[in-house]
């Protein structure tokens, strides 16, 4: 390995890690100073906007302005002629088997429900199961390790996991193998586009590797929730007589909803958002396409900046209903406190 | 009396009456469902390790589980050969040079808004407020197309800003703070609003400066959220690929490891034993990052569980 670059790049490595800190600390120190120069009376009006000014040129650049941009530029070709409405035609048109529609479903749709659902009850289980045993920390460490790995990482642990061979020749995938120990013929995962080309098997296998890596986030918020249920309630409902499955449906499960919710609505658009685990797999191929990916693909493949900002703003459409509910949340427990 | 308490009571029947071998197959399902899931979860990342110390013809022609039975044929040369034939070293760099700015710059200029939100009047307070946390759902891909043109028009792109002696990823260190900066004040201002005001208030009487008061008691006692919050921003920004694609996947020389580890992936039809090596070279700065800070990490994710 050569190492001798990291070497050679000292002095960037003392810039980033010495300059940057000291860029930010001086800034408060020097505003600050200023301010202390003001009269008495303008100091009150001008400081706060000190303080959070950095932070607003950036979320306004990042964020904000770009947004408003990508809204205007769906709405103009790639020479900023104004279009209407023909980007969307073009991505939309070809219902239901051209144009972004495969990435529509598979997003909104097949990517949604299934990952949210699996996840979900994926981290119930196991926040219940785990609740129950001595060595609880141990296993939830275990199932909670993927969240530190790259999806990128995720993707190539999964390729072998689904690794396909024809039938006769070796499997050294362990999913196939598992298959032809049962004595069914191999299955190539990722490209078999079953059932009569719907494409719900390998954008299952996709999914799986999303959920594999996100399990343990939802595990560790329910399983929270869970120890935050008084112990005295569910005693009191086995002296009663209740069983363990009517304790669970009857009293954990309703008590637990609030939490279920805010993890569902973060899943809702981590699934909408998935770009990662389709672009290193199948590159959205088999009808595996996302429409992060597609995006990606229309802004840095074919450098079509319209289409691109068209199906962004599909993206957005679809995250506005948990964008709306996070503001509204925000603002009950606002009126609350 | 939580949950675990209450289910792990003692067993009050007799030994060997009904109830209690009841009470005992109970117990031993459960634990043989919990080990079962926790195999199934780990199954895939052990596969994926033992094969990367496997010879490569090995790779090819058995399963990874036969290793685990001797003759025991284990090898360090896929790694020797990913560093050798990959630029997996200099991406690990490039790696810490993306991820250290792009926490550092959100987490510190976030502290700053947090305490302006929590502790400063100024009009429109409230609605910047809300409208970070609206920006908490929105997707980064509204951004890149206008956020790239300006980028290219104006020479922030990796060859450039080296030409003109600046690191070449200013950028991409940008771009992550703007993104991470929702997250960020939204989850720092919330903890920051939880500290007691009398000590602002005795403070403002003992003559402390705003400067003294931030530095001196805000950032102290807030240190467990920051520590979450830097790991979080740490991991996401390590692990990120779509940004780094986006804004500097076209510098190969400057682009992280997700980048090269992608690019790797697509590009290896028959060398996949490097592919192995790769992966695990890459996952051993977060695995350790998590493995030693898990703690602060868990505490993280319950904080602020929604994040754009």
């Amino acid at each position: 390995m050569d190492f001798s670059v990291l070497l050679q790049d000292i002095p960037t490595l003392l810039l980033v890690i010495l300059g940057v800190p000291a860029v930010l600390v001086g800034y408060i120190f020097g505003a600050e100073f200023l301010v202390r120069r003001l009269p008495d009376k303008n100091r009150p009006q001008v400081r706060p906007w000190i303080w959070v000014g950095p932070a607003l040129l950036l979320v306004a650049g990042f964020l904000f302005i770009p947004a408003v941009a990508t809204l205007i530029q769906s709405f103009e070709d790639n020479h900023g002629n104004f279009v209407g409405l023909q980007n969307y035609a073009d991505q939309l048109g070809g219902f239901p088997g051209g144009g972004a529609w495969i990435a529509i479903r598979n997003s909104i749709i097949v990517w949604l429900v299934v990952y949210m659902i699996l996840v979900l009850s994926f981290g119930l289980i196991m926040a219940v199961l785990f609740d129950r045993v001595g060595y609880e920390t141990f296993v939830k460490s275990l199932i909670f390790m993927p969240m530190a790995i790259s999806s990128v990482a995720s993707g190539v642990i999964w390729k072998f996991m689904y690794w396909y061979q024809p039938v006769g020749a070796p499997q050294t995938g362990t999913m196939n193998a598992v298959v032809t120990f049962f004595h069914h013929d191999p299955v190539a995962w990722l490209q078999d586009e079953w059932p009569n080309s719907l494409s719900i098997l390998n954008n299952l296998a996709l999914i799986t590797v999303a959920t594999w890596g996100m399990t343990g986030f939802s595990m560790v918020i329910l399983s929270a929730a869970l120890k935050g249920i008084p112990g005295e309630l569910l005693e009191a409902a086995r002296v009663d007589g209740a069983g363990e499955i009517t304790i669970f449906r009857r009293v954990i499960f309703p008590l637990m909803m609030p939490t279920i919710v805010v993890v569902a609505t973060t899943l809702v658009i981590f699934a909408i958002k998935v770009f990662d685990v389709p672009y290193v797999m199948t590159n959205g191929l088999y009808n595996t396409d996302v429409l992060a990916l597609r995006m990606y693909n229309l802004l840095y493949l074919s450098h079509n900046n319209a289409a691109a900002s068209a199906v962004a703003i599909v993206l957005l459409i679809a995250v506005v209903p948990v964008l709306i509910f996070n503001v509204r949340q925000f603002r009950a427990v606002e009126a609350r406190r | 009396m939580s949950v675990a308490t209450a289910s792990r009571r003692e067993s009050t029947a007799a030994a060997w009456s009904m109830a209690w071998v009841l009470q005992r197959l109970q117990r031993s399902l459960l634990h043989i469902a919990v080990i079962l899931i926790t195999l199934v979860w780990i199954i895939p990342t052990l596969g994926l390790l033992v094969s990367s110390f496997r010879p490569s013809f090995k790779i090819i022609t058995t399963g990874w589980w036969t290793a685990l039975a001797p003759p025991f044929e284990f090898t360090l040369k896929n790694y020797n050969d990913m560093l050798a034939q990959s630029n997996m070293g200099s991406a690990i760099f490039n790696s810490f040079m993306v991820a250290i700015p792009s926490t550092v710059i959100p987490v510190t200029i976030a502290a700053f808004a947090a305490y302006a939100f929590a502790w400063m009047k100024f009009p429109g307070r409230d609605w910047i407020f809300l409208a970070f946390v609206g920006l908490l759902a929105v997707p980064l891909q509204l951004t890149f197309v206008p956020v790239l043109t300006f980028f290219v028009a104006h020479g922030i792109v990796p060859d450039n800003l080296s030409h003109i002696g600046l690191p070449p990823w200013v950028g991409l260190w940008l771009a992550h703070s703007g993104y991470g900066l929702p997250f960020s004040t939204y989850l720092l201002a919330n903890f920051f609003r939880q500290l007691p005001s009398d000590l602002f208030e005795s403070a403002e009487i003992d003559g402390a400066g705003t400067l003294t008061v931030f530095f001196r008691i805000v950032l102290p006692l807030s240190v467990p959220a920051l520590a979450s919050l830097v790991i979080f921003q740490f991991l996401w920004v390590w692990n990120d690929l779509l940004v780094a694609l986006i804004y500097v996947g076209g510098a190969p020389e400057v682009a992280p490891l997700t980048v090269n580890l992608a690019d790797l992936t697509n590009s290896l039809g028959q060398g996949y034993q490097l592919l192995t090596a790769a992966a695990f070279f890459s996952m051993v700065i977060p695995l350790l990052v998590f493995l030693s800070l898990q703690r602060y990490f868990v505490r993280g994710i319950l904080a602020g569980s929604v994040k754009g």
